[in-house]
């Protein structure tokens, strides 16, 4: 086995492991949420079976926590289980992941973003490890589905569609700008891409809350992830982070495209694309603090955002002549 | 409400604004923040067609083919400046009321900014149950000295530099024999928006300059030859309307030589000029220049953009002299630098002017069908042309582009048969024209580097303003804002401390910093996690 065998291997098991990790995540929500909504009959039961019982509604503020204190402390909940593998095959798919990646670094003898193919599976990476440091911190299981079922996706497109062949590097792009400048690009889209699963969660949420959209059976597994206004402190801070490195990428960007074309900002589809996603992810923090914009429109503006960012390096490279074209090849 | 007399009534002025209360109107409605918001929504928007449609000053070729491609569509949007989005009346016009309104709104911000700096601390509210608390906790720890301990925690460092990193604090002593502290941060936090916008401003005015002030020429410079830095020796040439020419740097640029690597796949690897600098007055210096790696000349940057072939032609006309002798620049059409140039011989001794169009194949293979080129490296070079006599239309005056062969008044070569006749040189090779018109030599193929020179004086100050803006905007994002109160009385022989802290929502460190102040007021150690506070 050579180290190409062997990087698109790896990666070929990360995707895997990824897709088994996406249902993990996706039956502990709906065991998660059951067990929220078992919890909520209980405690209106035992409160009903404490009113009948002492026949004094004076005792029913403290029944509550007994109820949640009975659940909590039963029988080991069935979510967790499928926590357990969905936290260890993603795990297992993204240390899969790294070594695949390593190996085409190696392969090809330079870092592995340099067109599109590696693109995509560095930006998988990075999304499903800004997912793994979050969750070491604060319990993120919720997003889980979502960020392994993101990088199945992502990975299986690449490793299908995209795959290309390790190949050296043209010399616009030999230079140590291209680890910073598309590094920090690649990263933001990982964190960008956690932030857009919890802005999404939080529209969804929201609705059902209002009881306009996602209110039925199916969408039950909603009621297991926190509410509209905890996602969006949560993806404001994801936001935050991405937005700042975002400002940094394109300012290497810029400071790049001067040492290699003479000019640094020339209206390239590519610049104009990464000013495009500054804008509306700028316009996103204004809104966050504009009355009226706050909420569900600044959570469509940072999914405004988020598309211009997907946009940028698949549609713009694909099809948008310019400077960065090599990008596409 | 001023009342005005109509007739014998009194009623109720109407709300007449008048000139200047117009203006005050519109100027508050540009800087508020919904405008703000809604201009910067439109610049992304207006930015959009600048990569979807050809653009003149970034692909002034596709934009021509776009127009003559459609009749109607083309002039309209051009007249539309759908053509040129980033010089257009309505872009700039987006940009400079979003600036406007920045200016509007960061000014009146920044004095407000420099009083609430100034004013003390706001006193500890009389009830805390609204925030988020800790405590009661009972201590032996003496009142004062348990204010004074959660104190130090929230603001280690004294002086100015502790002002402006640390907790700006507060401490009363209430009529109820309660001592209250009151610590807030979030004025760098503020500083960091002003600094940011401010330096918004900065990034603009410095681009603004350096539009005026730069410089930029084109020059292609064949092996062994030199170029001079003037605008006549420029192949194209531009400068901001403040750049004065006679400001040039009279330096030269030899190029001795040009390395191209290529894979075996025929990819580039590596392209490298390697020139002799010479500045009037000088040593000549040997330095190069390569993708990447421009050179610094005299504060003027050289980058190497491309580069080609070059072949030595000479042509002699029907009497045997020299008509013409030298490089030509061919310019690559494809990845194995198939490449395409056109000779013009004006100055011939006898007949008429003579004008060719070459096609260099630098690996020359022929296949079954097709003749090509099978690699960008010299192995095998062939060139191929068609010969034309007759006028190169060269006196109109009007300048012709080198690279095209103006046929209206010339005439193919043909042979006996009445074909025209395509001559077929290798490297040392001559050819005889047919009917003793003369004949052609291939004598050499020198690369050439196509050199981009460029001077831009605002580049230290966009540099400076873009560090200025990603420091503010990381300031103002990551900085905190946040209140801590604590409060300590004494009852009984022991000391109670209450505690409560407020910050927004997405601000998870709020409770760690309170549990730190409460551990120092009570004195015992600090439980981790204590302040996370819960996603659910
Ligand atoms: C070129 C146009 C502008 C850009 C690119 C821009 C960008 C930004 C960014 C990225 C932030 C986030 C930083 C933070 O939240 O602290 C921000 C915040 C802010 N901007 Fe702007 N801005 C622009 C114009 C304006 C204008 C015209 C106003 C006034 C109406 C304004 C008022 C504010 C305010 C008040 C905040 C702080 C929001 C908060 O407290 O979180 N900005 N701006």
């Amino acid at each position: 086995m050579n180290v190409t065998d062997l990087s698109v291997m790896a990666l070929g098991g990360a995707t895997v492991l990824y897709a088994i990790a996406m249902f993990a995540y996706a039956i502990r929500l709906a065991r998660v949420a059951d067990e929220k909504v078992a919890a909520k009959a209980a405690r209106v039961v035992d409160r009903d079976a404490v009113a009948v019982g002492a026949g004094a509604p004076v005792a029913a503020p403290a029944a509550p926590l007994a109820a949640e204190v009975t659940v909590a402390s039963s029988t080991p909940k069935r979510s967790a289980k499928a926590a357990g593998i969905a936290r260890s095959t993603t795990l297992m798919g993204a240390l899969l992941h790294g070594v695949g990646l390593l190996a085409r670094g190696i392969d090809a003898g330079h870092v592995p973003w340099s067109n599109m193919y590696e693109y995509t599976i560095s930006g998988s990476f990075f999304a499903v490890v800004a997912f793994l440091v979050i969750q070491r911190r604060k319990d993120i299981a919720f997003l889980g589905a979502g960020v392994t079922g993101m990088a199945t996706i992502a990975l299986g497109l690449a490793l299908t569609v995209l795959y290309k062949d390790v190949d050296t590097l043209p010399p616009a792009l030999q230079s140590y700008w291209l680890l910073i400048h598309v590094s920090i690009a690649t990263i933001v889209t990982g964190i960008l891409t956690v932030s857009f699963i919890a802005t999404v969660l939080q529209l969804m949420r929201d609705s059902r809350a209002r009881g306009t959209r996602w209110t039925g059976d199916r969408a039950r597994f909603l009621e297991a992830v926190p509410t509209a206004a905890k996602l969006e402190a949560l993806s404001f801070r994801m936001n935050a982070v991405g937005f700042v490195l975002w400002t940094f990428t394109v300012m290497a960007g810029a400071i790049w495209a001067e040492h290699a074309w003479g000019r640094y900002w020339g209206w390239d589809p590519k610049e104009v694309w990464s000013f495009v996603i500054w804008v509306l992810y700028a316009a996103y923090l204004h809104a966050r603090t504009t009355q009226g914009w706050a909420g569900r429109r600044s959570a469509w503006l940072a999914i405004a955002g988020y598309v211009a960012l997907i946009m940028n390096f698949t549609v713009v490279n694909l099809f948008f002549q310019g400077l960065h074209t090599y990008a596409g090849s | 409400m001023a009342r005005m007399k109509l007739d014998n009534y009194v009623v109720p002025a109407a709300p007449r604004l008048g000139f200047r209360g117009w203006l005050r109107w519109i100027w508050r409605q540009v800087t508020s923040m919904r405008v703000a918001l809604i201009l910067l929504l439109l610049l992304a928007l207006a930015s959009i067609p600048g990569s979807v449609l050809p653009q003149w000053p970034q692909n002034a070729a596709n934009t021509r083919e776009f127009m003559s491609r459609h009749e109607f569509w083309g002039p309209l949007l051009d007249r539309l400046g759908f053509l040129d989005v980033f010089g257009s009346a309505w872009f700039t016009a987006i940009y400079v009321l979003l600036f406007a309104s920045l200016v509007g709104c960061i000014a009146p911000r920044a004095v407000h900014h420099w009083r609430e700096l100034r004013r003390p601390v706001a006193a500890t509210p009389r009830s805390l149950k609204r925030y988020d608390g800790a405590g009661p906790e009972a201590t032996d720890v003496p009142v004062d000295d348990a204010v004074e301990a959660a104190r130090t925690a929230l603001r280690p460092r004294a002086g100015i530099l502790g002002a402006i990193t640390g907790y700006r604090v507060r401490v009363d002593r209430r009529d109820d024999g309660s001592v209250a502290l009151a610590a807030e941060t979030g004025h760098v936090r503020e500083l960091g928006n002003l600094v940011f916008h401010a330096s918004l401003v900065l990034l603009l005015l410095a681009v603004a300059y350096g539009t005026l002030f730069t410089y930029r020429g084109q020059a292609i410079v064949v092996e062994g030859r030199s170029f001079t830095n003037a605008v006549l020796a420029y192949d194209t040439y531009s400068s901001g309307k403040l750049f004065n020419p006679a400001n040039l740097d009279p330096f030269t640029l030899r190029l001795d030589s040009l390395d191209a690597e290529f894979s075996d796949t025929g990819r580039p690897l590596h392209f490298q000029a390697n020139v002799t600098f010479t500045d009037p007055g000088a040593e000549p210096v040997q330095t190069d220049i390569s993708v990447n790696h421009p050179l610094d000349a005299d504060g003027a940057n050289v980058y190497l953009q491309g580069n080609g072939y070059a072949p030595v032609i000479t042509v002699k006309d029907a009497a045997g002299e020299v008509a013409f002798s030298g490089p030509v620049v061919f310019l690559a059409k494809d990845a194995v630098y198939t490449s395409t140039g056109v000779i013009k011989v004006p100055d011939v001794s006898t007949g008429e002017q003579m004008g060719f169009k070459a096609t260099l194949y630098p690996s020359f293979a022929e296949g079954p069908f097709a003749v090509g080129s099978v690699s960008p490296n010299p192995d095998n070079p062939v060139i191929e042309m068609l010969a034309y006599t007759g006028d190169l239309g060269l006196d109109a005056g009007v300048p012709q582009n080198v690279y095209t062969l103006d046929e209206t008044h010339l005439s193919p070569v043909q042979d006996a048969d009445g074909q025209p006749v395509t001559l077929r040189l290798a490297l040392g090779e001559a050819v005889e024209l047919p009917d003793g018109l003369g004949s052609v030599s291939f004598d050499a193929l020198p690369r050439y580097g196509a050199f981009d020179l460029r001077s831009d004086p605002s580049l230290p100050w966009l540099l400076t303003a873009a560090i200025l803006t990603l420091a503010g905007l990381a300031t103002s994002l990551f900085a905190s804002r946040r209140k801590v109160w604590i409060v300590a009385r004494a009852e009984g022989g022991t000391t109670v401390v209450t505690g409560a802290a407020h910050a927004p929502a997405h601000d998870a460190g709020v409770g760690g910093v309170l549990e730190r102040a409460m551990a120092a007021a009570v004195g015992r150690d600090v439980v981790e996690d204590a302040g996370e506070r819960e996603e659910e």
